[in-house]
């Protein structure tokens, strides 16, 4: 980007750069639709007639027991992870803006990182509910928890893949502190993303 | 106006320091730390004596810990403390439907479980 192009971005009428009121009426438009997400799941949660539930084990009228399918561990690991990630992204930031490359680099690789284990911890624990009987159609329980969840691993694998570009440039030597705003508009739409699991992780998994 | 935008951009910038942003994860940590601590005691293999006291305030103790922690990083990390007021307004505006929605549905489905249902 040149830097006429750069200045560009500043003429508006509040004096804020377009692109950063951008991300930020994205990120308003994602609340809502993640409130409709978290209202469906719990509109119908308690509501399943049939097993396998988050809580509780269950037995079908077949005979066939079900243990209760959440693994509070696992999933505690991946939102301290995804925690973790936000600090690192900030650090990455700091480190755009202050001309420190090596922390930048550094601390962005962290980021994706983490980004990378939660969405395995994803892929995971939905592989493994499937194979504990737990399907999109089983009841209500597994619609909605795979619809929300599902939602928000999507958006967390947008961030890696949009960090991951962002790092990229980061290591040619592409991204000066005049442009840190690259990385800041990612960052954003990652503490989204991690503000979004806060809710949700109680929500869900704490929750009865 | 000028004026007013150099202002702006300033404070656009002007971001914590790196030593805030540990401390700001460390109460994040300790916090989650906290919920699944509370999720253990109340319904966990260590729930013990004190469970059913804490089960009443078990569901507004961890809303309360998720509110705090999503108002951590929107204030330090978003920036919105430090940023121009109009990103504020940007978030929360949509956060309050956003609320709204997820009340009225659930005072909805309440509604038809208790009344419509039976009437």
């Amino acid at each position: 980007m040149t830097a006429h192009a750069q200045a560009a971005h500043l003429e508006t009428s509040t004096g804020l750069d377009n692109r950063k009121v951008a991300i930020w009426t994205f990120i308003g438009s994602e609340c809502m639709f993640f409130a409709t997400l978290i209202s469906n799941y719990m509109v119908n949660k308690g509501k399943s007639l049939v097993g396998p539930f988050p809580h509780e084990p269950w037995t079908s009228p077949a005979g066939q027991h079900f243990e209760p399918i959440f693994e509070i561990p696992l999933v505690t690991l991946g939102t301290a992870l995804l925690l973790f990630s936000s600090l690192f992204v900030v650090l990455a930031l700091s480190g755009a803006q202050r001309g420190n490359r090596k922390a930048l680099i550094g601390w962005l690789a962290a980021t994706i990182a983490c980004g990378v284990f939660f969405v395995g911890m994803q892929v995971y624990e939905f592989t493994h509910f499937l194979h504990r009987g737990l399907g999109f159609t089983t009841n209500l329980f597994g619609s909605s928890f795979y619809t929300l969840t599902g939602f928000h691993g999507t958006h967390v694998t947008i961030g890696v893949l949009w960090l991951a570009t962002v790092w990229v440039d980061a290591v040619r030597g592409k991204l000066p502190p005049s442009k840190s705003l690259n990385l800041e508009m990612a960052a954003l739409y990652w503490h989204f993303v991690d503000v979004v699991w806060i809710i949700i992780f109680p929500v869900v998994y704490l929750i009865k | 106006m000028d004026a007013h935008v150099t202002g702006n951009a300033h404070t656009e910038h002007s971001h914590p320091t790196a030593g805030l942003y540990f401390k700001v994860g460390l109460i994040l940590f300790v916090l989650t730390a906290l919920e699944v601590g509370l999720y253990e005691i109340t319904y966990g293999e260590r729930a013990g004596s004190l469970a059913p006291a804490i089960k009443p305030l078990f569901v507004p103790l961890l809303l309360l810990l998720s509110a705090a922690k999503f108002a951590l990083v929107a204030m330090f990390y978003m920036h919105l403390k430090q940023d121009h007021k109009l990103f504020t307004g940007v978030f929360v505006f949509p956060m309050i439907i956003a609320v709204f929605v997820v009340v009225a549905l659930m005072v909805l489905q309440a509604y038809h479980f208790l009344f419509a249902r039976s009437g």
